[in-house]
């Protein structure tokens, strides 16, 4: 195909919002057939970009030249009409419907006053051979796995004549096969002369996948260029603007007394599925284990499990040999767990509560606090004084709603309240999720701090690199149940996949 | 000095001000296309309000039972529960001290206090049904406190129709004056407006409202729960018990709205025919105090106060009392469409803003 020509040209595009400077004059182009990555930052800038892309948002000021011609996209429906097609990372699908079905959604073959089914199913069979895609286009939503659902989004950008495919942090959800299986979906569509755009932050598939890269921070494109020409240490810092060490340093550490010991725990899931099927592990002081696996294998339910916060049907729970199995979340709490919960604006904060409130969340009731019914907001507001420079939370305040707080530093306050209980037992459930580089780099450093106090840290994660960074041990999840466990040190993408796939033989490989 | 400026925020004061212009704007457009003098009829409103010690008086008798069911609805809204029940809790109110009112004889210094937490208790405990059916079983404590008034409203008219009725009346026998909580001497120097200790009992619990919520754990973990119920559970908080705990307690004031309403102003329960309408009333107020002590003071002595000088307003000015409410509603309308009012302001704030800009 010919490269030479433009698929999208972005000239100049401003886009301003009440106190911020989302997109300022930025330039981009995209070459027809490449595959070329977006990378910043969150809050950097890229989703409003291909939101005007898109025609959810217009421009401030600057140009949209789509193959050679200027245009102004209006909405969703005319970037469509321009070839336009966006995957999301929260996937818009009917669960209940056929993949067939969603896919014509709005755009369905009619035969008479009734839809083709039959039609439709041919129809999104052959566009999905075509790319390799292999979906079942009579396969319900609901029974399909998450990477088998976004390729349905991608087929219905195709359905609709995209020629230009915007992939919204697309691997964000899928297992190490998933994205392998990904990258050459998109290889495939780019093959076949679709111009790609990959927003992303993650450094590794931008060199993986595409052929070129423009790094945005600030609102600002800080330079465009082919991956050949580059590594991963410069994109992030070209993407963070500051030398950055993905090195965590970690010493050899002996593990020391058990902390935490779990015994064949079983818990009904919501189906009548166990959704813990005898899960058994023992986590030591200065260690950290961590839990790999696909979401939804039963690693909420383990984190209810120990912290109380849903009864098991069988099974224990000892806390330095102590029996915490089904007490009360507020009985563990004070037995010495912490916990970093992983949606923080659901679990970990109350928003609408001040910085400093939030530090009590869960120890308000301590004497500390004043010994009658009042609450001694003095010596609240002096612990969180103290947390909030010890831990480096950046606020405008301790009075300031936790609401208003960047996404990292609601994550560090929530780090200083946890680990100023001073727990035995850390349990930190994607403690990363949705930070950026530098907020990442802080958490991961107070963790292996905190281990090498000689806490005993359980971490679940569904990034690979970060297992591997902070663990000591490896155990991966699968259907409920503890596939078996890797060595942090010996990394093996490929058979931690299989096991998260469930595979057994590469479990008992393991020996 | 925070407290202050946090209850007094200028867009907190500043939009019910306005909605409460638009209000009278839009009552007075009802009036003049009924015919009726608007101007004439706001002034016989004040006019009734203020121009008599009795008028003040009987204004006050008006707008202590709203404070009462306005804290109600506050306190339960803060614990993220909507206590639409309040007027239940305010009828098991008056029967409770009703029922020592009349059946007991005991020395004043205990009848009356002994009358006064006997209703409280029967307001809380009847929320706490709503509070525990929530907790318990998941029941929706809209759908079971609006049924619960209707339980509330026939039970207390069958306890008085049995037990504590007058031969030959639809109404109880009188409360004991031992258990009566009138304030003689004030109600002489008003002129015989119905003056009771109520009135200051409601202030109390305006303060005691502020003081549970924002100073006490207990306070900390209701607000807790009712910003984020989740995140409470996560902190080990009891959320169930605390919900309960907040019906309970949003009870004891609105059945303290109903215990003044008969030891303070009437002496005895009437077999009624529908319930009061105080405590839906103090849905309103809550509304217009945005659920905040103070606000609900205001918002209660606004309403009362508009209520009870619409009497003046048919009086002075022929408007009927139905106009009265509409012009009750267009305010309480424009508070609760927030947004709609700060629309309307939005240019003058823009103008403000753009100049303090350019002075700059």
């Amino acid at each position: 195909m010919d490269r030479s020509l433009t698929a999208v040209q972005l000239k100049g595009i401003t886009k301003r919002f009440p106190g911020l400077v989302a997109n300022d004059s930025i330039n981009f182009e995209l070459k027809k057939g490449e595959i070329h990555a977006l990378l910043g930052e969150n809050g950097a800038g890229k989703s409003t970009l291909m939101n005007i892309l898109f025609g959810l948002y217009q421009p401030d000021e600057g140009e949209i030249w789509i193959n050679g011609q200027q245009t102004v996209i209006d909405g969703a429906s005319r970037a469509i009409e321009l070839g336009i097609g966006m995957v999301h990372q929260h996937f818009k699908l009917v669960q209940p419907f056929t993949v067939a079905e969603n896919i014509v959604l709005g755009n369905e073959p009619v035969k008479g006053l009734k839809i083709d089914y039959k039609l439709a199913n041919e129809k999104v069979r052959s566009i999905s051979e075509r790319y390799g895609l292999k979906v079942d286009p009579q396969a319900r939503i609901k029974d399909i796995t998450v990477g088998m659902q976004q390729r349905v989004e991608i087929l219905k950008t195709l359905y609709r004549g995209a020629e230009i495919v915007i992939f919204d942090e697309p691997t964000a959800v899928l297992t190490v096969q998933e994205i392998e299986e990904l990258i050459e979906i998109i290889r495939n569509l780019a093959a076949e002369g679709k111009s790609i755009i990959i927003i992303t932050h993650k450094l590794k598939e931008v060199m993986a996948l595409a052929d070129s890269v423009t790094v945005i921070r600030r609102g600002k494109v800080i330079k465009t260029v082919t991956t050949d020409e580059t590594n991963e240490q410069q994109l992030a810092e070209l993407m963070v603007g500051r030398d950055v060490s993905f090195e965590v340093k970690k010493t050899k550490r002996e593990p020391g007394e058990v902390v935490l010991s779990v015994d064949s725990l079983q818990m009904k899931g919501e189906q009548g599925k166990n959704a813990l099927n005898g899960v058994s592990f023992n986590i030591r002081s200065g260690e950290i284990l961590g839990i790999a696996g696909v979401d939804g294998n039963g690693q909420s339910e383990l984190i209810y499990a120990i912290t109380g916060m849903k009864k098991v049907d069988s099974g224990s729970v000892k806390l330095n040999g102590r029996d915490l199995t089904n007490h009360s979340p507020r009985d563990v709490s004070i037995a010495g767990v912490g916990h970093i919960p992983e949606d923080r604006h659901k679990h970990g904060l109350v928003l609408d509560f001040s910085l400093s409130e939030n530090m009590i969340l869960n120890t308000y009731f301590e004497p500390e606090f004043g010994r009658s019914l009042f609450i001694d907001y003095k010596a609240m507001d002096m612990l969180s004084d103290k947390l909030v420079t010890e831990f480096d939370v950046r606020s405008s305040g301790i009075q300031t709603h936790a609401r208003a707080l960047s996404g990292g530093n609601q994550q560090k306050a929530i780090i200083a309240r946890e680990l100023n209980k001073d727990p035995d037992l850390l349990i930190a459930v994607q403690p990363t999720r949705g930070l950026d580089i530098g907020a990442i780099e802080y958490v991961h450093k107070r963790l292996v701090q905190a281990r090498n106090e000689g806490k005993a840290i359980l971490l679940v994660s569904f990034e690979l690199d970060e297992l591997y960074a902070l663990s000591d041990r490896i155990g991966v999840m699968y259907e409920g149940k503890l596939m078996g466990e890797v060595d942090a040190e010996q990394r093996d993408d490929q058979q931690l996949g299989l096991m998260m796939a469930g595979n057994k033989q590469a479990a008992e490989g393991r020996g | 000095m925070d407290t202050v400026k946090k209850i007094f925020n200028k867009s907190s004061i500043l939009v019910p001000l306005v909605a409460i212009v638009l209000g009278l704007i839009v009552g007075a457009i009802a009036m003049l296309a009924g015919g009726y003098n608007p101007i004439l009829a706001y002034t016989s409103l004040l006019d009734k309000l203020f121009s008599t010690p009795y008028n003040v008086g009987e204004a006050i008798r008006a707008i202590t039972p709203l404070i009462f069911t306005g804290l109600a609805v506050s306190f339960a809204f803060r614990t993220g529960l909507f206590n639409i029940g309040v007027e239940g809790q305010f009828v098991m109110g008056m029967t409770g001290a009703t029922i020592i009112g009349v059946l007991l004889d005991l020395p004043w210094y205990i009848h009356a206090p002994l009358a006064v937490i006997t209703g409280a208790v029967f307001g809380g405990l009847w929320a706490s049904i709503a509070g525990y059916l929530k907790a318990k079983r998941g029941v929706n404590e809209v759908i079971s406190s609006i049924m619960l008034n209707w339980i509330a409203l026939f039970l207390s008219n069958f306890i008085v129709a049995k037990f504590l009725v007058e031969k030959g009346q639809q109404k109880s026998m009188p409360i004991h004056d031992s258990a009566m909580v009138k304030i003689d001497w004030l109600i002489k120097l008003m002129d015989n407006a119905r003056m009771h200790w109520g009135t200051l009992i409601a202030i109390v619990c305006v303060i005691v409202f502020y003081i549970v919520l924002w100073r006490t754990k207990q306070g900390y973990e209701l607000r807790a729960v009712g910003h984020n119920p989740d995140a409470a559970l996560y902190a080990g908080m009891n959320v169930n018990v605390t919900m309960v705990k907040s019906m309970f307690i949003s009870g004891v004031f609105a059945g303290l709205g109903g215990v003044f309403e008969i030891l303070g102003v009437f002496g005895n329960q009437t077999v009624m025919a529908s319930s009061p309408g105080y405590g839906f009333d103090g849905i309103a107020v809550a509304l217009l105090g945005g659920n905040t002590p103070i606000g609900v003071l205001l918002g209660a002595a606004l309403f009362g106060g508009l209520s009870y000088g619409s009497a003046g307003m048919s009086f002075g000015a022929g408007v009927p009392p139905e106009v009265v409410r509409i012009v009750i509603g267009a305010v309480i309308f424009f508070v609760a469409s927030h947004g709609l009012v700060k629309w309307f302001l939005k240019p003058f704030l823009n103008k403000r803003a753009s100049k303090r800009k350019e002075a700059a």
